[in-house]
């Protein structure tokens, strides 16, 4: 058996591709496999059904998350449509599955490609425009595709929205929050590895190129203007299927949650989770994910005082309040984020007693 | 005809409210060159100063003015100090976060605090100075704060014209490090700005307020289409803001008027994916020629 490398104590490599590794020691390999069993063999058993109705909402959003990372984290275009794209997604996996019967997982990647088309069509202005344009496109691009969603009454029902049977795989049915779980943090764990490996690739460094000198990257003949659109269909790509997944999962949509308000709480899950890391989206869907339960727990809490019921209604305003304020607070004080925190701790682990 | 008119004129006026929200949106775009997301939400705060102080602590009418836009002009140094000045020399990509937090942050505490009721001025106008063309009358709140405006943009042009302040600021929008180390106090450039955008943010959205009643909602939806406006105008040009803004007020109650008037909501963000497409740097944009 090969002997397991757990702490190098020092830089041995000697090949370029080893740098490239993504586990640098067998430790890392080991405490992945030790967190994956964690999380498909305990969490589920012990976890009531609300915490898993929560705990499903993060993997749903942490999905979202790394998909709008990829864009702004790695490529560097800022998108404030990523909300409504969301939407693409659960809408048409919605009328894929009322309408034409399509089977759960066919609807799920019929979501995400088309949710990667639209994507595509809102990230046609990055061949003339650059970040402050863009983000401006994308803005029009969320409003554009809210009013569709209300408008076009006939395909999407309008503000009654549509109500979905239960989906099913394999003759399953996918009832419970519990048979949903395995779902979503099974497509949370192949959409990661996708997205790890993409960065790897020479698609992932031309994505980083773009966002750390996009004149450079012309130079070094990446063709710009392709690369763009990859990472916004790919980025939509992953808002699609996490908007199927959560559609699917709540088996109704109504337009009322995809506004330019789910947009910005997507930006504020990767900029608190740190932009450009993976492991940062899904921290940062955690951070805000809880953030919101706790504050809508915390004015049920107050509703059913009758002496603070008033307190209640205040609350609901200070979690946009909230929010705001965590997006600006990591900005000024930790920019990288969450993920940041989490290579400090781990560091200073590593390096005690001598840590700093 | 008169359908034609009635709407050209309900236009001109709704367009003329877009132009002077846009107005403080290009303050801060021309000399600091941030994207100010938060650019409703201030429109708002300087709203509810003024109906905080005009109409329940009853001040008088010009004092409440002036001491609105003196609050606004000091919030703005605070929201530079606080927030901005730590991020000078970061990525734009940060800044224009921090402004989407930042208006995020602004609109829960104004709910917080006024709820999502609207409110109304006292009026305080006085009625004969509204102006009658033909047979169409032109409400006083229209006439004072066109007067106000042009007074305001003659200001402004001769400020960033001529003043040295205002070269200044033109020079840090333009290249900041070059700016630096030709001697231009930089910081000293962008806390001025901002205070004097918030300030200009105040009286707009006082006059927003006389004439629609003080709303968050409405009036960070006002600061939305801002977009719009200054992308058709060019981003640079505070003339171009006005005449953006009446067009695209025309072009919105035209659609509401003839089409249908659910499409009226969404018609400037469509025509600024057009001009995006077409002509990105607007009609009076600088324009920046790099190709990437």
């Amino acid at each position: 058996m090969k002997k397991l490398r757990l702490h190098p104590c020092g830089n041995y490599k000697e090949r370029y591709d080893e740098e490239l590794t993504i586990f640098e020691t067998d430790f890392g390999r080991v405490s992945m496999l030790i967190g994956l069993v964690i999380l498909f063999v305990v969490i589920p058993w012990i976890s009531s059904s609300y915490l898993l109705y929560v705990i499903n909402h993060i993997g749903i959003f942490a999905i979202a998350a790394v998909g709008l990372n990829l864009l702004i984290g790695f490529t560097g275009q800022i998108s404030l449509g990523h909300g409504a794209f969301f939407g693409v997604g659960g809408y048409t996996a919605a009328i894929l599955s009322t309408k034409l019967g399509f089977p759960f997982p066919l609807s799920l990647l019929s979501a995400g490609i088309m949710t990667a088309a639209v994507g595509l069509v809102f990230g046609l202005p990055s061949a003339r425009l650059k970040h402050l344009y863009l983000t401006i496109a994308t803005l029009a691009g969320q409003f554009i595709i809210q009013f569709i969603f209300v408008q076009w009454e006939s395909l999407t029902g309008g503000l009654q929205g549509i109500i979905l049977s239960r989906a099913s795989l394999f003759g399953l049915s996918l009832k419970s929050d519990f048979a949903f779980f395995y779902i979503v943090f099974i497509s949370l764990v192949v959409m990661l590895w996708i997205a790890k490996n993409l960065l790897r690739t020479r698609y992932g460094r031309a994505f980083v190129a773009i966002r750390d000198n996009d004149r450079a990257a012309e130079g070094m003949g990446i063709p710009i203007f392709h690369y763009k659109l990859l990472a916004f269909a790919i980025s939509s790509f992953y808002a699609g299927f996490a908007g199927a997944l959560w559609t699917h999962y709540l088996a109704s949509i109504t337009p009322d949650p995809f506004t330019l308000f789910l947009s910005v709480e997507f930006i504020a899950m990767i900029i608190i989770g740190g932009l450009g890391s993976l492991t940062g989206s899904v921290f940062g869907a955690i951070f805000i994910t809880s953030l919101n339960e706790i504050l809508s727990l915390a004015s049920e809490y107050f509703m059913n005082l009758p002496a603070l019921a008033g307190v209640a209604l205040t609350i609901a305003p200070l979690r946009e309040f909230i929010f705001g304020l965590a997006i600006v607070l990591f900005i000024i004080f930790e920019p990288r984020g969450l993920a940041e925190v989490w290579r400090i701790i781990r560091a200073s682990f590593r390096l005690w007693p001598f840590s700093y | 005809m008169d359908f034609f008119l009635q709407l050209l004129i309900q236009g001109l006026s709704v367009g003329f409210l877009y132009a002077l929200a846009a107005l403080g949106f290009v303050m801060i775009f021309k000399s600091s060159s941030v994207l100010n997301f938060a650019h409703g939400d201030l429109l708002a705060i300087g709203a509810f100063l003024f109906l905080v102080l005009a109409a329940w602590a009853k001040i008088p009418f010009l004092i409440a003015f002036f001491l609105t836009l003196i609050g606004c002009f000091v919030l703005g140094f605070i929201i530079e100090r606080l927030f901005l000045r730590p991020l000078i020399g970061e990525a734009l990509i940060m800044v224009i976060m921090l402004t989407v937090g930042l208006a995020a942050m602004f609109k829960g505490l104004l709910l917080f605090i006024f709820g999502g009721n609207l409110f109304a001025y006292p009026t305080f106008l006085p009625e004969d100075i509204s102006v009658r063309i033909g047979n169409i009358n032109i409400a006083p709140v229209y006439v004072a704060s066109f007067v106000i405006s042009i007074i305001f943009l003659l200001l402004f042009g001769l400020f960033f014209k001529y003043s040295s302040q205002g070269i200044y600021m033109r020079s840090v929008a333009d290249n900041q490090t070059a700016a630096l180390s030709l001697g231009v106090h930089v910081r000293r450039v962008f806390a001025l700005s901002w205070a004097i955008a918030a300030l200009v943010c105040a009286m707009s959205g006082i006059i927003l307020g006389i004439i629609s009643g003080v709303n968050v909602h409405s009036i960070s939806i006002i600061g939305l289409k801002v977009f719009p406006v200054v992308i058709l105008g060019g981003l640079e040009s505070i003339g171009g803001a006005i005449i953006g803004g009446i067009i695209i007020g025309v072009l919105e109650t035209f659609t509401g008027g003839y089409i249908s008037t659910s499409l009226r909501e969404v018609v400037p963000y469509i025509i600024l994916v057009f001009i995006l497409l077409v002509k990105p740097y607007g009609l009076f944009g600088l324009v920046e020629i790099e190709r990437v």
